[in-house]
C-alpha cells in the first residue's frame, strides 16, 4: 500500500480539468516519470507557480468540487503518483479520474463543501494532513491547530488501495 | 418496478457484485488508441501478462497524432501497431484506413444496441447514441478490460432529457448539447447517465445523436444514451441483415433495450428548442455557453472543423452549404478534418472537398489532431480558434491559446467574417 499523507498544496478553484493538470502534449511520453516535471503545468489559477518549493514538497492536494473532469487520461494521476502526492481530497471529482486514483491504489476523498472550507481554513500556515487508512480519518495540523475529519470511501475502492490497484484486483479474482 | 436501457444492460452483462453497489460488467467491445494504451499494453508485458481476453472484441485505432509527428508519436504507432499483430487483432485501423475513433468504430458496426464497450478516452460516450452503455476510462480500467474483457462501474443514476419542440434554422444538434450542459453545468450528471427522448431526438440522424451524446462527458456524465429505433436500424443494416428477417425484427429486438415507462429517473428535464438561438461557448469550461446573438463579433484567428463531435459527412455537408462559392476572410486560417476515411471519400464525391478548398480551407486527413492540441492545427499564445470540437479548457488546442465550441454551420460563417457569426443571416446553398 502506497503511503498517505504530507504537505498539503491547496488548490482553490472549482472545475480543474485533466488538460491543466497534464497537457495533451506530453501524452506522448511513454513512461510515467518522465511526466513529472509538468504537473499542473497548464492550470489556471491567479497566483500558482508551477515551479514553486511547496508545489514540489506537497503530499496531498486539497480543492474544490469536480477536480479531474475532461480528459480521462491516467497521465493526471500518475504525474501526481511520480511527485509523491497519493492523496487528492476534494469536495467532489469527476468520475473517470475518482476511479483512476483508486485503480492506481491512491486516495480520492470526498468531503463536503463546508469541510473543505474548514480545511481551506489552514491554507498559508504550513497545514499537513496525514490519513488513517484503516479508520477512514484524516487529520489537518497547521500553525493554527489540528482537526480529525472521518471519510468515506466504497468498500470496493478500499479494497483497490489495500491491493494495490485494480490490475492485481482483478488479476486475482476474475 | 422498471428498469432504464442502463439498468438492463447492467443486469445483462453482471459478472459480479464484489461490493454492494460495484459492478463488475463483461465487455462487449474494448476500444483502443494509440495514446492511453500503449502504457497499457507496457504493463502488461512487464507483469507477464501479455495477453488478451478476445482479439475480436478489441478493436484498435491510431487516430490522435497521425502520420505520426514526431518519434515519441512514431513510438506509441508502433507499439500498438506491433501488439495488434502479436494478438491477432483483427480490427485494427492504421494509417490509410485510420479515422476519429468515435467516427470510425460506429461506421464499421463495431456498436450495437445493448452493448457494453469502453475506451480510453472520455468522449466513448458517443456510442451511447446506439442505445449502448459506452464509458469512457482510465489506462488502468482499459488494461483490465483488454486481459479479463470486465469493466466495474458504480450504479449510475439516469437523467431523462426530453428535446421538444421545432428545431429552427440554422440550430442544430450542437447548440442544443451546448444548451444542456448550461444548463446542467460541468458537474451536473457527474455519475449519471443522460437519456435523451423526445422528438427532436427521434428525428435525428445516427450522425446527431452521436454529437448529442458526445459531449455528455462535458457535463460529467458517465455516457449519454439514445433509445434504439429505427434509424438506428437503418444506419447498422449493412452490418446486421444477417442476423433479422428484416428491419422490423431488427428494430423490435432493439426496442426491448428501451428503458421502461415505469423506471426510476434520479431527474427529468424539458428542453425546447423552439426559441433556440445558435449556442457559442465563451470561457474555458463547456458550460460558459452564450447565444449568437450575445457574442457574435467576436474576432477569431483559426477555425477548426472536425472532431468526434463534429467531423461527420453530415457536418461537412452543413459547412459547406454556407461556405460555397465563397470564400473565407483573409483574417483567418480554416482547417477541415474529415472523421474518417469513408467521410473524406464521401465528401469528395458530393464535392465537398471541393467547396472547402475553394473557398480557402486546408483539408487534413483524418485526426483528432488540433482537438486537443497535439497537432495539425495547434494555437499559438493569445490566439482564439473557433472550433466545432468538445473542449474550451485552457491550453486545450494549445498553451495560451483560447477555444470557442460551436455548430459547424456557426464555424463556416464565422470562416467567412473572420469573427463569430450566425448562420441565420445566411442562405444555405444546394451541394
Amino acid at each position: 500500500m502506497k503511503q498517505f499523507g504530507g504537505k498539503v498544496l491547496f488548490l482553490d478553484r472549482a472545475d480543474i480539468n485533466t488538460d491543466e493538470i497534464i497537457p495533451a502534449k506530453y501524452l506522448t511520453e511513454i513512461s510515467k516519470e518522465a511526466l513529472k516535471p509538468h504537473m499542473l503545468e497548464a492550470l489556471k489559477l491567479e497566483g500558482f507557480d508551477q515551479r514553486a518549493r511547496s508545489v514540489g514538497e506537497a503530499g496531498v492536494i486539497i480543492t474544490r468540487d469536480n477536480f479531474g473532469c475532461g480528459s480521462s487520461r491516467e497521465h493526471a494521476v500518475w504525474v501526481f503518483e511520480v511527485n509523491n502526492i497519493h492523496v487528492v481530497i476534494a469536495s467532489g471529482f469527476a468520475r473517470i479520474f475518482r476511479q483512476n486514483m483508486f485503480n492506481c491504489g491512491m486516495l480520492a476523498i470526498e468531503l463536503s463543501a463546508k469541510e473543505i472550507d474548514m480545511l481551506f481554513a489552514h491554507n498559508g500556515h504550513n497545514a499537513k494532513v496525514s490519513v488513517d487508512f484503516e479508520k477512514d480519518t484524516l487529520t489537518v495540523s497547521s500553525d493554527r491547530g489540528a482537526e480529525t475529519i472521518a471519510y468515506q470511501i466504497t468498500d470496493f475502492d478500499k479494497e483497490l488501495v489495500k491491493a494495490g490497484g485494480w490490475v492485481e484486483f482483478a488479476d486475482t479474482k476474475y | 418496478m422498471g428498469m432504464t436501457l442502463t439498468e438492463k444492460i447492467f443486469s445483462a452483462h453482471l459478472r459480479d457484485e464484489p461490493f454492494p453497489g460495484t459492478k463488475v460488467l463483461g465487455l462487449d467491445v474494448v476500444l483502443c488508441h494509440e495514446i492511453t494504451t500503449p502504457i497499457a499494453i507496457n504493463d502488461l508485458v512487464k507483469r507477464g501478462k501479455d495477453r488478451v481476453f478476445d482479439p475480436a472484441k478489441i478493436k484498435a485505432v491510431i487516430d490522435h497524432v497521425t502520420p505520426a509527428k514526431d518519434s515519441q508519436t512514431a513510438e506509441q504507432g508502433k507499439i500498438l501497431r506491433n501488439w495488434a499483430r502479436r494478438h491477432n487483432i483483427k480490427d485494427f485501423f492504421d494509417i490509410g484506413r485510420n479515422g476519429i475513433c468515435h467516427a470510425l468504430f460506429p461506421e464499421k458496426g463495431f456498436i450495437r444496441p445493448g452493448y457494453t464497450v469502453i475506451m480510453g478516452d472520455s468522449h466513448t460516450c458517443t456510442h451511447g447514441a446506439f442505445g449502448a452503455f459506452a464509458a469512457g476510462v482510465g489506462t488502468t480500467d482499459l488494461e483490465v478490460g483488454i486481459l479479463k474483457g470486465v469493466c466495474a462501474f458504480r450504479d449510475p443514476a439516469t437523467i431523462r432529457i426530453n428535446i421538444i419542440g421545432k428545431v429552427p434554422d440554422g440550430v442544430y444538434a450542437k447548440d442544443i448539447i451546448l444548451k444542456i450542459i448550461k444548463t446542467l453545468t460541468v458537474k451536473g450528471a457527474t455519475d449519471s447517465v443522460m437519456e435523451f427522448h423526445g422528438d427532436v431526438v427521434r428525428n435525428m440522424t445516427m450522425e446527431s445523436r452521436m454529437t448529442l451524446c458526445n459531449m455528455a462527458i462535458e457535463a460529467g456524465g458517465t455516457t449519454g444514451i439514445c433509445m434504439p429505433d429505427e434509424v438506428t436500424v437503418d444506419y447498422l443494416w449493412e452490418y446486421v441483415s444477417s442476423d433479422f428477417r428484416d428491419r422490423d425484427e431488427a428494430f423490435q429486438q432493439y426496442r426491448t433495450w428501451w428503458s421502461d415507462e415505469n423506471c426510476t429517473y434520479s431527474t427529468v428535464r424539458n428542453v425546447d428548442v423552439t426559441a433556440l438561438e445558435p449556442q457559442v461557448t465563451y470561457g474555458y469550461k463547456p458550460d460558459e455557453v452564450k447565444n449568437i446573438s450575445e457574442i457574435a463579433g467576436l474576432p477569431v484567428d483559426q477555425i477548426y472543423i472536425g472532431s468526434c463531435t463534429n467531423g461527420r459527412l453530415e457536418d461537412l455537408r452543413i459547412a459547406a452549404a454556407y461556405l460555397k462559392g465563397k470564400t473565407i476572410s483573409p483574417a483567418v486560417r480554416g482547417i477541415v478534418s474529415p472523421a474518417t476515411p469513408r467521410v473524406f471519400q464521401d465528401a469528395n464525391r458530393e464535392g465537398i472537398i471541393q467547396i472547402f478548398m475553394d473557398s480557402g480551407f486546408c483539408v487534413t486527413n483524418p485526426t483528432c489532431g488540433a482537438c486537443l492540441g497535439m497537432s495539425t492545427g495547434v494555437l499559438a499564445p493569445d490566439e482564439v480558434c473557433a472550433s466545432t470540437t468538445n473542449r474550451n479548457f485552457p491550453g486545450r488546442m494549445g498553451k495560451g491559446g483560447m477555444v470557442h465550441l460551436m455548430s459547424p454551420a456557426v464555424a463556416a460563417v464565422t470562416a467567412l467574417e473572420g469573427k463569430i457569426a450566425d448562420p441565420r443571416n445566411y442562405k444555405r446553398k444546394e451541394i
